[in-house]
């Protein structure tokens, strides 16, 4: 029973969080006022090997495993959420499909690529009718001729419009199963394929400086070997992705989670209200005690859903607690933390600003805190 | 091309800096330790003149047995191999002892050039390169801005006040680097993972040749015999902007001697 780091990830662990501080923290706010998506940062990230962390130094990997990505992740949230869905969706939306259920040739043709950072990939699932009910898919993909005609729109889909986004994977119906039900599988469309449209981008309450756009496709012709994995096995597939991006996500939240803490210690030990520092007043010390203790039960939360991942053994229900427990910890420390800053904490130059924009799209994104409760209920054995 | 980096272990800034109270000497223990800022420059370059002309990059370090964590990170920043001089005798070394020390384990290793950082942010005494040259009788490049080597020959940009010289050697040389040379990567985890398995030779003082009635606190020939904290910072100078800010501004950077 050890929940303590082996020495390479903790090494890992630390020089991200330098990177974080040195490279990110100074910059991030400026990007974030402007709407805008930080080429720089993100090719420096690909340079240290961040989007090649889980991946087989075969193709362009780090040869590391998905509890490295979590440590990043974390790190990077600790001080900007933006950067780290960023770089949590290149690699477990978007090269994550790619590396488990593509084909030699996918892999061969499109990771290296995406863990060098160089290129994005992206995962289209949600639709304008629906994100949480996947059957409720209207995207479709015909074969014709040897290709996919694929034709539909999908919405808020990260990293979908950057200048480096290389590729959507999409779910789409590829038919009518015997039972009636739609047939759903993966589709790997490149961006440059006529008939790939990006579509408007949003305005959004958070994650100001990552890219979440709209995608529409009129016609969009792939060849039929840009099927991913099985004919049908969509649904399956984007469900073991989806199990596995719900402890990334605790992970960024858990960052979140630290980040309040961290600004809430400096800032407590630094102003002065009726003659002394805040941070001497209990009201303030036990709302720090209270962030830590969320920041720490959730970090042990992933960390077990992670190594329960790692040896191969069911972690369903313990993904979908780490991403519940995380992500009402990032809520509730993004709200004592801008308390504790009082009205800096409502100014956009503050991190903690950024943290409380940042935190609520948390229990929405990759399955909303209700999903998380009905798989977590269903895996007790509750009737569906 | 064989090059030897050096390396020092330093507490980290971020964190407080004590002074054991027995003989004056860096409480090593009590703060976390990082490889010395300008070490890190000394490394990428290091491992930039490895990528243009081939040959191997060693570690030097010496320090107690926390200095192994510095050394796996610059074997995990690209190094191929280190050698950690590590001796009870050495603890309470000045800078002269320091630099006789180093010249001693560089006696045991076959090297072109070493690259060390300029100064250490802990002691800062920015004397160990020009000392080590000395002991070795090699040519000393000091805060070098640019460094080229062609065949036998290094030229480096040497940074002054004013603008830059232009100082040439012949190989082996000693060179100190400054911030400006070159932008350290960070390590990957592909390296970090490679780095558990590359080879850290442990020297103790006997190995190297090091005479130990030459080094040590007994015999240094300067002492810390007194340390004060430094004055709290003043509160900084806020100007405010009544349309001659940036004039301010300038007038005070230029009272400080920063223009
Ligand atoms: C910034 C951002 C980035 C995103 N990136 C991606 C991406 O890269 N790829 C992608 O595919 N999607 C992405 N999404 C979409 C996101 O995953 C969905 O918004 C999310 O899954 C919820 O789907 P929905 O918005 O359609 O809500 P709905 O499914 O319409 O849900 C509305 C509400 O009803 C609740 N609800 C639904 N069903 C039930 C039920 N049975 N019982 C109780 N309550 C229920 C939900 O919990 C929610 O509160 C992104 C979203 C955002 C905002
Ligand atoms: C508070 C304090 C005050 C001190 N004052 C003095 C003093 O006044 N005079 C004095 O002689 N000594 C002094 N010392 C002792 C001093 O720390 C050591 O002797 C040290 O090695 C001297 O070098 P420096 O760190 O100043 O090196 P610098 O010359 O500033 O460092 C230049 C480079 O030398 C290399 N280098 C230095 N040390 C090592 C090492 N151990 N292993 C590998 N590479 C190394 C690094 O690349 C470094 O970047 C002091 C120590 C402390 C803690």
């Amino acid at each position: 029973m050890d929940h303590r780091l082996a020495p390479e990830h903790a090494q890992l662990r630390r020089t991200v969080e330098e990177f974080a501080r040195d490279e990110v923290a100074p910059v991030i706010g400026d990007f974030y006022e402007r709407d805008a998506f930080p080429y720089e940062i993100v090719a420096k990230m690909g340079r240290m090997g961040l989007f090649g962390l889980p991946f087989p130094e075969e193709y362009g990997g780090m040869g590391g495993d998905y509890f490295a990505l979590c440590l990043a992740l974390e790190e990077l949230a600790r001080v900007d959420s933006s950067v780290a869905i960023t770089l949590e969706a290149g690699v477990s939306l978007g090269a994550m499909p790619i590396h488990r259920f593509g084909s030699e040739e996918q892999k061969k043709t499109w990771l290296p690529r995406l863990c060098s950072g160089e290129a994005l990939g992206a995962f289209g699932l949600t639709e304008p009718g629906g994100g949480s009910d996947a059957s409720a898919t209207r995207t479709t993909a015909d074969l014709v001729d040897g290709a996919w005609v694929v034709n539909g729109t999908k919405s808020f889909i990260t990293n979908s419009g950057t200048d480096i986004t290389a590729l959507a994977t999409v779910t789409a119906v590829t038919g009518r199963r015997p039972d009636g039900r739609p047939e759903i599988s993966a589709i790997l469309v490149p961006s440059d394929t006529p008939g790939f449209t990006v579509g408007q981008k949003y305005s959004k309450v958070g994650w100001n400086a990552s890219d979440t756009n709209e995608l529409v496709f009129t016609d969009c012709r792939v060849p039929e070997a840009n099927l991913v994995g099985r004919r049908g096995a969509g649904y399956s597939q984007f469900l073991r992705i989806l199990d596995e991006g719900r402890i990334a996500i605790a992970a960024l939240a858990v960052g979140l989670a630290q980040g309040c803490v961290d600004e809430s210690l400096r800032y407590a030990a630094e102003r002065e209200a009726f003659g002394r520092t805040i941070g001497g007043y209990q009201a303030i010390q036990f709302k720090i005690a209270d962030m830590a203790a969320r920041a720490h039960t959730a970090r042990l939360a992933y960390y077990d859903a992670a190594s329960r991942m790692l040896a191969d053994e069911p972690f369903k229900r313990q993904a979908a607690i780490a991403k519940l427990v995380a992500s009402n910890a990032a809520m509730d420390n993004a709200r004592d933390a801008t308390q504790i800053f009082g009205g800096y904490g409502f100014m956009n130059d503050y991190p903690v600003g950024r943290f409380y924009r940042d935190a609520k799209i948390l229990e929405i994104g990759e399955g909303t805190s209700e999903v998380q409760r009905m798989l977590i209920a269903r895996d007790l054995g509750l009737p569906a | 091309m064989n090059i030897v980096v050096l390396v020092k272990q330093v507490p980290d800034t971020a964190t407080e800096r004590k002074l054991r109270p027995e003989d004056n000497t860096l409480d090593r223990a009590a703060s976390d330790g990082v490889i010395n800022e300008l070490d890190e420059y000394a490394i990428e370059e290091a491992l930039l003149l490895k990528e243009k002309h081939g040959g191997e990059v060693t570690v030097l370090s010496m320090g107690p047995d926390q200095a192994t964590d510095s050394i796996r990170k610059a074997l995990s920043m690209g190094a191929d191999k280190a050698v950690h001089l590590n001796d009870d005798a050495l603890h309470g070394s000045d800078a002269l002892q320091t630099a006789y020390a180093l010249s001693k384990a560089l006696g045991t290793l076959e090297f072109d050039v070493v690259v060390l950082g300029s100064e250490s942010t802990d002691a800062r005494t920015g004397v160990v390169g020009a000392a080590l040259a000395e002991y070795l009788g090699l040519p000393q490049l000091t805060l070098a801005g640019k460094v080229d080597i062609e065949g036998r020959s290094i030229r480096i940009q040497r940074q002054t006040d004013y603008g830059h010289d232009v100082v040439e050697a012949e190989l082996p040389a000693v060179v100190s680097v400054v911030e400006k040379i070159n932008e350290p990567r960070y390590p990957s985890f592909k390296l970090i993972m490679q780095a558990k398995k590359k080879p850290v030779q442990k020297l103790t003082a006997a190995e190297a040749g090091i005479d130990v009635a030459k080094v040590g606190l007994n015999s240094a020939a300067t002492e810390v015999v007194d340390a004060a904290a430094a004055p709290p910072r003043a509160t900084g100078t806020v100007i405010k902007d009544e349309g001659d800010g940036g004039l301010k501004a300038a007038e005070f950077l230029a009272a400080k001697k920063f223009i």
